[in-house]
């Protein structure tokens, strides 16, 4: 069954769901963008092809905002903007919709909002950056120092250490890295505003952190935080207001942990994983997000978003959790825990130092995520960390929540990528074209200008029509493109000599290597907009231990790019992985642009692949699909071995 | 196993067929027998005699430390070339050691390429053993495309003594370093290194810095007498400045060479490295060792082609081997 994912395939239908919220009593807004939106791409652009309107809204243009604003409040309005890369260009689009407004101007004052606008954890985890990282700092800076002066009410950034978490940090990692870049932005800030506005620029810093299911060492971590947080504010940008100094932050609870295997235990995962950020008073989230039972499955439902609502409110309303001061006060066990978070994340936070900060550290940081993920992997497979239902109690009764005839998941309408497609070049085709390239001439001088406040151009473009596509490639060539570091080949390489699998899974490498006359090659993808990298950065990591050569260019590819990339490299198999619901229009496009060339080598897929897409994936020329129920990832290398080998007539098994 | 056939790819290449060139890595990388004797019957095909002179491309060696900046740099001088309407081939040299036997070869994602564009192909391969030596693999890749391709750059990792094997196989070196690495000067300066025939200066984006290594560059060149060597400072972030002058110095370089003596020396030396990978040490003190082999090939006509000069050496290896 097709549904439309109402929230979000477009400004209207995103609109109708937004008041029809606020009209149960609801007092804010919160704007997911789809991933052309915060990757800085118009509906009709190639990269775009299978995202649009799919996590988010598409928001292409001031009509488009306008559009989804229309008939909500905004001078009373909380407005909270998932974005980060194009965050400087959707607030403008905000802005000049409010002083717009039909029912009656708002000014700047009167907004208030959030948008996240960190951008390191983008290079690092979250994979939706669009600039370099020098220039993709200066557009930070100049919103906040914009916001301060005219949008006081806003909240012009969110540091997030969630994603972090999310790309196989440790509790140590996530203090140290998420500290670093609240320094970093910090700092170039501090260039950028009189020195008496630090103390309100600090006060305006917020977290989004995450809580793993290690439910007491993450309570630990978050009074760490906060202790970190406050003597960076005495002692670095001498804040000295108690209030400004305490450590503000949302949560939203570990994802990566949730299986899609007897997908029914994760409700058990998120309640205890609530209790990490609110079991202690002195360092209780502000705000708390939490996921779907089904998260691994694809995404959730109305429903499975209710029951995770429901978990919230037993927690808050039916137990005595919100009674007490502070339990932990006092605790020997606790201010242990503590004491060791504090010294591990200043020894990383040293680490990043020497490295001239976290803008320069960026390699080394993604580098040593890719490595603890790898750590973590390594230890589920093995069944040293144990996770019920996955690697440990397998057996199960059939699941009656995944029974239904949707596969319990919701699917958006893929006739909203068309329709957006022609909307985006109607308005282009409407507009003043004079007044576009007027205001894109002046917002190419200022990116280029070597100190001038981006906003007011911003604010012009947006007021003259231009779309997000073309603020963003006006300011690519300014700023240059830039493809952020994958990590994985700096990742150790891991020699076990006790685990056999893996032992004969490279004796099999050997041999076929051998048979086929030179290494056997692997072309690692990832085709479109998806920044799930976790996935193929281990997939990628693991092939070169086993001995392969290994071809991986990082996230955002074209499928003619994977395909040149895949014949100029003479690569025997290739793997392709896409988590974001695209893979039913790029994975076909990906096997055309292949056949384009002549490439006729065994494709395998892996990443978020509802059982329904499974068939049609086969069809369509794949030779394998895993999901994350497949563990074991030695695996999935040995049936890629054995797929190359019956392709080549090669014989198989170690020898 | 389907093996392509040497002698059809090196028709195609002659051609000027760039879609030839997968294949054709794929052929000199095959290590089996058969794999070999078509690598053989590919080169033949694409001797000088066969050609009618040496080719008429350009081997560009860029080199230089680890994260210098190279691969950024190759992206924008790519895209310069191509604007010129020279076609391009880039052989990056994985340097990442081959403890496990695989490697993660990731250059490629630093270099922008149009996919639709015909006229460049990337390929990554590994490394021989050691820092900066080329497997001769690569070296043979390099002696055949650059038959179809006007550029043919290969990107190595490597400083001080460590370029020998580029060197030998170039027409034209560029040494790339960053700038605040004392590295190159110390070695220009104490004559370790082989002197460069373009040295690059980086990341001019970071100004003083960048300036002063270049002056400091000049200078020690100057210092041990050498006038020739064209010092350019390069930006390869936007905007990307020095690119264009970095080009000309190449193209320059390439018309003061004796192209035939470099060529005939280069494939001595694929010769003898594809030599030593087949019969190792032991096959090359059968032939009395590394200096007799290289006398012997010296002897041979200058137009020989690899598999010519790997029979002057391997009828004797062969009776040892035996
Ligand atoms: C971690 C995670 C993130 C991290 C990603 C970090 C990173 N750099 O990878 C962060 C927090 C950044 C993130 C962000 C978002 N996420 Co997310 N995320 C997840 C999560 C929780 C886990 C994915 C993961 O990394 N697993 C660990 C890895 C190792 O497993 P894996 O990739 O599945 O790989 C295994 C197999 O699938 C297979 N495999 C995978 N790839 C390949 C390739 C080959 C060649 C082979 C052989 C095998 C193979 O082998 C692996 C071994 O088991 C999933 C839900 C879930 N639990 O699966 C959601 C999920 C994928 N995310 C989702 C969404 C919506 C988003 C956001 C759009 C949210 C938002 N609105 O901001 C953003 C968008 C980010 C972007 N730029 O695209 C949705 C996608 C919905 C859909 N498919 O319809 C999911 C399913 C959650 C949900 N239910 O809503 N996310
Ligand atoms: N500031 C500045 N940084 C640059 C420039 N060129 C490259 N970089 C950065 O330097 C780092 C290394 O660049 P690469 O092009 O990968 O260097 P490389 O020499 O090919 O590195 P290896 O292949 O690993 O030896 C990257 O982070 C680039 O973004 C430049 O002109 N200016
Ligand atoms: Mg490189």
């Amino acid at each position: 069954m097709m549904r439309t994912y109402a929230g979000h395939s477009t400004a209207e239908k995103s609109n109708e769901l937004y008041r029809s919220n606020l009209s149960k009593g609801q007092t804010g807004l919160s704007i997911a963008f789809d991933l052309p939106t915060q990757t800085g791409y118009d509906a009709d652009d190639e990269l775009a092809r299978g995202e649009v309107g799919k996590v988010g809204v598409p928001i292409a243009h001031r009509g488009d905002m306008a559009q989804l604003l229309v008939g909500i409040p905004l001078d009373r309005m909380n407005t909270s903007m998932t974005i980060n890369a194009t965050a400087a260009w959707l607030l403008a689009l905000y802005i000049v919709t409010a002083e717009s407004d039909p029912a009656g101007a708002v000014a700047p004052e009167q907004l208030s909002g959030t948008i996240q606008n960190d951008i390191i954890k983008e290079f690092l985890a979250r994979g939706t950056y669009a600039f370099p990282p020098g220039p993709s700092m200066r557009l930070i800076a100049d919103t906040i120092a914009y916001t301060v002066e005219h949008v006081p009410k806003w909240n012009p950034i969110n540091i997030c250490s969630y994603h972090l978490q999310e790309a196989g940090a440790t509790p140590i990692q996530e203090i140290a890295y998420a500290m670093s870049n609240a320094i970093a932005v910090l700092d170039a800030v501090q260039a950028r505003v009189p020195a008496d506005r630090m103390e309100a620029v600090f006060g305006r810093i917020s977290f989004f952190v995450n809580a793993g299911v290690r439910f007491i060492e993450e309570h630990a971590k978050l009074r760490a935080m906060g202790i970190l947080w406050e003597e960076l504010g005495r002692e670095r940008y001498g804040v000295t207001d108690p209030k400004a100094l305490r450590l503000r932050y949302g949560v939203q609870v570990n994802s990566l942990g949730l299986t899609e295997s007897q997908p029914e235990n994760n409700v058990q995962r998120i309640v205890l994983e609530a209790l990490a950020v609110t079991l202690g008073r002195d360092a209780r989230a502000r705000a708390i997000q939490l996921p779907a039972w089904n998260e691994a499955l694809g995404l959730p439902r109305p429903w499975d978003q209710q029951w995770s609502l429901r978990i919230q409110q037993v927690l808050a309303l039916e137990t005595d959790l919100l009674e007490y001061p502070d339990i932990f006060e006092g605790s020997v066990v606790m201010d242990g825990l503590v004491a060791e978070m504090l010294e591990g994340s200043r020894a990383e936070m040293a680490i990043v130092a020497e490295h001239g900060g976290a803008v320069r550290a960026v390699d080394y940081m993604k580098a040593s995520l890719v490595d603890s993920h790898r750590e973590r992997l390594r230890r589920i497979e093995s069944g040293e960390q144990v996770v019920v239902g996955l690697n440990r109690y397998q057996q199960a009764e059939p699941s009656p929540l995944v029974g239904d005839g949707d596969g319990g998941i919701l699917t958006v309408d893929p006739a909203v990528e068309s329709q957006q497609r022609d909307a985006v070049r109607a308005w282009r085709d409407a507009r003043d074209t004079a007044a576009v390239d007027a205001a894109l001439t002046e917002l190419a001088r200022v990116a280029r200008s070597e100190d001038e406040n981006i906003m007011p151009a911003t604010l012009a473009a947006a007021r003259a029509g231009v779309t997000t596509g073309e603020w963003s490639q006006t300011l690519r060539e300014a700023f240059g493109e830039f493809r952020a570091p994958t990590g994985v080949g700096e990742a150790a390489a891991q020699l076990p000599s006790d685990d056999n699998a893996f032992l004969e899974l490279r004796d099999e490498v050997e041999h076929l290597s051998e048979a086929l006359g030179r290494r056997l090659k692997i072309l690692v993808g990832k085709p479109g907009l998806d920044g799930h990298s976790n996935g193929a950065e281990q997939i990628a990591v693991r092939a070169r231990d086993a001995g392969m050569d290994v071809v991986y260019e990082g996230i955002r590819l074209t499928p003619a790019q994977i395909a040149a990339s895949a014949d100029q490299e003479g690569v025997h198999v290739i793997g392709l992985s896409i988590l974001s619901g695209s893979h039913r229009e790029l994975i076909p496009a990906v096997m055309d642009a292949l056949a384009q060339r002549g490439i006729d080598v065994p494709v395998v897929v892996g990443g978020i692949i509802p059982d329904a897409d499974v068939e049609p994936l086969k069809a369509a020329g794949v030779a394998g699909i895993y999901t994350p129920k497949d563990f074991d990832i030695t695996g999935i290398m040995r049936d890629i071995v054995r797929l190359v080998a019956d392709r080549h007539g090669a014989p198989t098994g170690g020898g | 196993m389907t093996i392509p056939d040497g002698a059809m790819l090196a028709a195609r290449l002659r051609d000027g067929d760039r879609s030839a060139a997968p294949q054709t890595l794929n052929l000199v990388e095959n290590r089996t027998p058969e794999g070999r004797r078509q690598t053989a019957a590919l080169l033949r095909e694409l001797s000088p005699a066969r050609l009618g002179g040496e080719a008429q491309g350009h081997i560009v060696g860029v080199t230089g430390p680890p994260g210098a900046g190279k691969s950024t740099l190759l992206g924008e001088l790519l895209r310069t070339w191509r604007g010129r309407g020279l076609t391009v081939a880039v052989l990056a040299v994985d340097p990442s050691s081959r403890r496990t036997g695989g490697s993660l070869l990731g250059d490629r994602a630093r270099i922008a390429f149009d996919p639709t564009d015909d006229g460049v192909l990337i390929r990554s391969t590994a490394a021989a053993g050691r820092l900066g030596g080329l497997a001769p693999s690569t070296r043979e890749a390099a002696g055949a495309l650059v038959v179809a391709f006007d550029i043919v750059v290969v990107e190595t990792v490597g400083v001080g003594q460590s370029e020998t094997d580029i060197a030998e196989l170039a027409d034209t070196v560029a040494v790339v370093i960053q700038p605040g690495s004392g590295d190159a000067l110390q070695f220009i300066k104490s004559g370790i290194m082989e002197i460069p025939d373009v040295l690059v200066v980086t990341k001019a984006d970071l100004r003083e810095v960048a300036l002063r290594a270049r002056r400091d560059l000049a200078a020690a060149l100057r210092s041990v007498g050498e006038r020739d060597t064209a010092v350019i400072s390069v930006s390869s972030l936007a905007p990307a400045t020095g690119i264009d002058e970095l080009a000309d110095a190449l193209a320059a370089h390439r018309t003061v060479i004796d192209v035939p003596a470099r060529r005939a020396a280069s494939r001595r030396g694929t010769a003898l490295a594809a030599f030593g990978a087949e019969y190792g040490e032991r096959g090359l003190r059968a032939v009395g060792g590394r200096r007799a082999a290289e006398r012997r090939l010296a002897e041979a006509d200058p137009q020989a082609d690899i598999p010519a000069l790997l029979d002057l050496l391997s009828p004797d290896a062969g009776q040892e081997t035996t």
